[in-house]
């Protein structure tokens, strides 16, 4: 399954607006590319993606075929106190992959 | 009113700025107004209050940047007119969650790319960009 990697700042002021930056390792067969044999290959991708802080919502997403391979995602939240962001990506086939990234508020 | 030489030239560029404005707005495919009544829930869908920032010319459909920013907005759906399927993803933010992302996607060919936004109000709104691609991404 996929690798995950995410670039989080490790310290943040209270209430600061922080970017975090979300790159997976993943074909994201789109369903629509044929084989050398003119069969399509069969659709496999990430489809969904969420993301929790102090198990708060932060973001939650649905990814259609049109994703690019190797799905980046960037996004901004507020930090309120310090907390794990949890991260949890959903393949096709049902596998996830999740990733914590601990952000201290100073 | 008598037909006189000013008149005329007057009636002349209001008829042609008048043909001129239908074409700067966003004329979706059914496909993809289908796909937006359907996140709208047939609400009216106004123009502006998104900021989306795509490349203006592609040179491969198969990661093309985008970005989008809706201050306020509880969830962003963004759409690719021109593809075999009009959807690239929604987004649903939480209380924590700042409206905005960047992804990057796949575009078959030239199109016109949608961001529409559910604000926090109820309202919807939509922005459309034209980005240009050389090499389409959607195999085949």
């Amino acid at each position: 399954m996929a690798k995950a990697r995410v670039k989080a700042p490790k310290t943040a002021a209270a209430g600061e607006l922080v970017t975090i930056k979300t790159l997976v390792n993943h074909k994201m067969e789109s369903g629509r590319r044929k084989d050398g044999d003119g069969n399509f290959i069969p659709r496999k991708i990430i489809n969904a993606f969420s993301a929790t802080f102090g198990g708060e919502s932060v973001v939650s997403a649905t990814f259609e075929p049109a994703i690019s391979t190797n799905p980046y995602f960037q996004f901004s939240f507020t930090v309120p106190s310090t907390g794990d962001l949890v991260m949890k990506w959903t393949d096709d086939d049902g596998s996830t992959v999740e990733k914590t990234k601990t952000i201290t508020v100073a | 009113m008598s037909l006189t030489r000013r008149n005329a030239l007057a009636l002349g560029s209001a008829a042609f700025v008048v043909t001129l404005v239908p074409l700067h707005a966003f004329a979706a495919s059914e496909k993809t107004m289908a796909v937006i009544k359907a996140f709208s829930g047939g609400a009216a869908v106004i123009d502006g209050g998104i900021d989306l920032t795509t490349p203006e010319i592609a040179e491969n459909g198969n990661t093309v940047p985008v970005q989008f920013s809706a201050p306020g907005a509880k969830r962003v759906m963004i759409l690719a007119d021109g593809n075999p399927t009009p959807g690239v993803g929604t987004f649903n933010f939480g209380a924590l969650g700042d409206a905005s992302g960047s992804i990057r996607i796949r575009l078959a060919g030239t199109q016109d790319v949608v961001a529409i936004a559910e604000m926090a109000d109820g309202s919807y709104v939509q922005v459309a960009k034209t980005v240009k691609v050389t090499i389409g991404g959607c195999g085949g």
